[in-house]
């Protein structure tokens, strides 16, 4: 089963991101730990795509490093089996990581069988084995930002066959029909695209945030704001605004990078996270009480 | 649910924030490419001959028809304004950009043949445009960053990865991503998510049209065979595209060979630019087509001595095509590639784009039941572009039939 409801069953959910694997294998572990320490309420784990085309300079570059540091598809599903946090994890990558898992699996079959990969006679396996694997190492679900609805349907199958969810984004342009189709096959949470454009740390929160929520507000499944939350009082802000959970990454990601940039010893980069942490997850919780109070 | 697949291949794969705006050109791709609506096509047409200097010749090539025993017939777009094939497309997105109301342009451009494109159809109808390109194709390419930055273009630069067109598209999907609403981004070539590769096909299938038109009258036959250079496929498709329902008619997609057709999984490099020879199936920039990628589903980056073929995938429609059997997908290397620049310049008096020499060069491979006796090789663009590259790509091999190099170091003999 997955456990993101969990997540969301308590008030504000805290949501960040992190590029598994950045800058590598021991040091990313560190990190993912210590944002759980912070306060974490669910981790957004990226396995890293060559062409991340949703991603801004900030995770782009995780991603870069990421590889560099010999992050694989199987790698990652070791890095989650080594991960020490009791939060539930989403995965976030790229259809073609996911497709290609599953035609190197029926590829494996084939050869095993005896039919051997260069007959070509690769089947079409779908997603199946790379959720199959996921949810044998504890992944409760899936974040693929260049997956829509209409493509969605094999994933979503497999997500059900191992009870784990598909989560959508929701973007700004998202109207009509579009809503509809997503509301249908999303599961676990609805990520919320604060703005047009891609990842990136700012300063403020648009206001194009309260009226996505408001266009969603009927559907019965948490809402978590992302793209572009860079603090606790922007944290509280979008909470404020009727938000169930806030995912921060590129705020994140900018504090490994400054590690990596300086040389800081993995320990203090570790500490600036978990305070960071911290400082976002108090910020969506004060955002609640300004909402609980107006609520009664 | 699914929508605007070629068999297996195709779809949108994007994020969320640019699926209204593929539905929005979907529905203006069908109003007005398809029905005419408005006019669209009349103008387009109009405006390809007005300002385009459409129809391109199709000129029987003597020697080469000699050196091969055989008709060869060269569709000239080479002498399209601007050089190459790609104002057909370019031309008719901006055109339809414009349609739907949209207040600019972006692009991503590789050899720069389609961002110049662009930047002279946008400069043409008084539209804003930035093109993104590779840094190292930036430095490869001067000339058409220049030409761009003379019709009032932005060229924008891009760091990432290796600096080629991969990159580039990738950087102009993260800007229409955020300008989406009032931004149109004209895919350079039939690759992308659905409705871009069909339409892209659609504006380029005037190559073939007016080819099958004109081969007919000057042979007054069909040809045997066509030849085009692929690497996203754009002047492929345009060449085929007519004669894809003329079965006697072979189809010959000549891939960049590059170096080697031998992927280094070691280090993430495929020494080539061949994903219809050697790719597999996966998904990238918004489409599912074939690719070079590694074992895990990571894209590798290409190579070709050509920067307009440097591209580690290819159309939709077109890798559907090669999976039915009606096009024939062969490679040419960079040595090859170099020597074929130099014999169509020599024999015919045309100094062909680096894209373009692929395909005269694969001439020298076919055998004479691969090419029959009438052969439309498609002239995807002219040469001046890639003239630095050439001197510095012929210095660096023994090239037979190349004239002699010091010449361009000023030692004028």
């Amino acid at each position: 089963m997955s456990r993101i409801p969990e997540a969301f069953a308590d008030g504000p959910a805290f949501v960040p991101y992190l590029a598994a694997g950045d800058p590598d294998f021991e040091s990313s572990l560190e990190y993912v730990e210590s944002l759980a320490r912070g306060g974490a309420d669910l981790i957004e784990l990226g396995l890293p795509f060559s062409e991340p085309i949703a991603e801004g300079p900030t995770i782009q570059g995780a991603v870069v490093r990421a590889l560099e540091g010999g992050m694989t598809p199987e790698r990652f599903f070791e890095f989650v089996e080594a991960l020490d946090v009791d939060v539930p994890l989403v995965c976030m990558t790229y259809y073609n990581l996911i497709y290609q898992y599953g035609r190197r699996a029926s590829r494996g079959d084939a050869e095993r069988a005896g039919g051997g990969a260069a007959s070509g006679a690769v089947g079409e396996p779908g997603p199946e084995p790379f959720v199959r694997r996921a949810a044998e190492v504890g992944v409760d679900g899936f974040v693929v930002p260049d997956l829509p609805a209409e493509e969605a349907d094999p994933l979503r199958e497999a997500c059900d066959e191992y009870d784990r969810d598909l989560v959508f984004v929701v973007a700004p342009t998202t109207r009509g029909e579009r809503l509809e189709r997503i509301m249908e096959r999303v599961s676990g949470y609805v990520y919320v695209q604060a703005r047009l454009g891609v990842t990136g740390a700012r300063a403020d929160v648009s206001d194009q945030t309260a009226a996505s929520l408001d266009r969603l507000s009927a559907w019965d499944v948490p809402k978590a704001v992302g793209f572009g939350i860079s603090s606790g009082e922007n944290a509280r802000e979008v909470v404020t605004a009727g938000a169930d959970g806030v995912i921060v990454g590129s705020a994140l990601v900018d504090i490994v990078a400054e590690g990596v940039e300086t040389g800081a010893p993995v320990e203090e980069t570790a500490a600036r996270l978990e305070a960071k942490a911290r400082e976002l997850k108090e910020g969506a919780l004060a955002g609640e009480d300004v909402t609980g109070s107006e609520r009664t | 649910m699914s929508s605007g697949t070629f068999g297996r291949y195709g779809g949108q794969y994007v994020p969320e924030a640019l699926m209204p705006a593929l539905e929005e050109l979907e529905d203006a791709y069908e109003r007005y490419v398809l029905d005419n609506e408005d006019g669209f096509v009349d103008e387009f047409r109009e405006r390809l001959r007005d300002f385009g200097g459409r129809p391109t010749p199709l000129q029987p090539a003597e020697q080469l028809s000699a050196r091969y025993d055989a008709e060869v017939y060269l569709k000239r777009e080479d002498l399209l304004h601007g050089g190459a094939h790609k104002l057909n497309n370019a031309l008719g997105q901006v055109l339809l950009a414009k349609y739907m109301g949209k207040e600019r342009i972006v692009a991503e451009t590789g050899a720069g043949q389609h961002g110049t494109a662009t930047a002279m159809a946008a400069a043409h109808l008084g539209m804003p445009c930035e093109v993104y390109m590779g840094r190292r194709d930036t430095n490869r390419q001067r000339p058409n960053v220049f030409r761009m930055r003379l019709n009032g273009a932005t060229v924008t630069p891009v760091d990432t990865g290796r600096g080629t067109l991969k990159e580039a598209i990738s950087e102009t999907m993260r800007d229409w991503a955020t300008t989406v609403e009032t931004t149109h981004y004209v895919i350079g070539s039939v690759v992308g998510p659905h409705p871009f590769p069909a339409m892209v096909r659609d504006f380029q299938s005037v190559i073939s049209e007016e080819a099958r038109g004109q081969v007919r009258e000057r042979a007054g036959r069909l040809p045997s065979s066509v030849v085009a250079c692929a690497g996203g496929g754009s002047n492929t498709m345009g060449a085929f595209s007519a004669f894809v329902p003329d079965e006697g008619v072979s189809l010959f997609a000549v891939e960049a060979g590059g170096a080697s057709l031998r992927v280094d999984e070691e280090r993430g490099v495929a020494p080539n630019s061949a994903s219809l020879s050697t790719g597999s199936e996966g998904v990238l920039h918004g489409a599912r087509t074939k690719l070079l990628q590694d074992a895990d589903g990571q894209i590798v980056e290409s190579h070709s001595v050509s920067s307009g073929l440097d591209y580690a995938g290819v159309g939709p429609e077109l890798a559907h095509l090669v999976d039915e059997g009606r096009v024939a997908p062969v490679t040419v290397d960079d040595d090859a590639a170099v020597e074929g620049f130099h014999r169509l310049s020599q024999e015919e008096g045309i100094i062909p784009a680096l894209e373009t020499a692929h395909a005269i060069a694969w001439l020298e491979d076919a055998t004479p039941e691969q090419l029959g006796d009438c052969v439309v090789v498609c002239v995807s663009g002219r040469g001046d572009k890639d003239l630095e590259s050439v001197v510095e790509e012929t210095a660096k091999r023994d090239v037979p039939n190349a004239p002699d190099m010091d010449v361009f170091r000023g030692d004028t003999r």
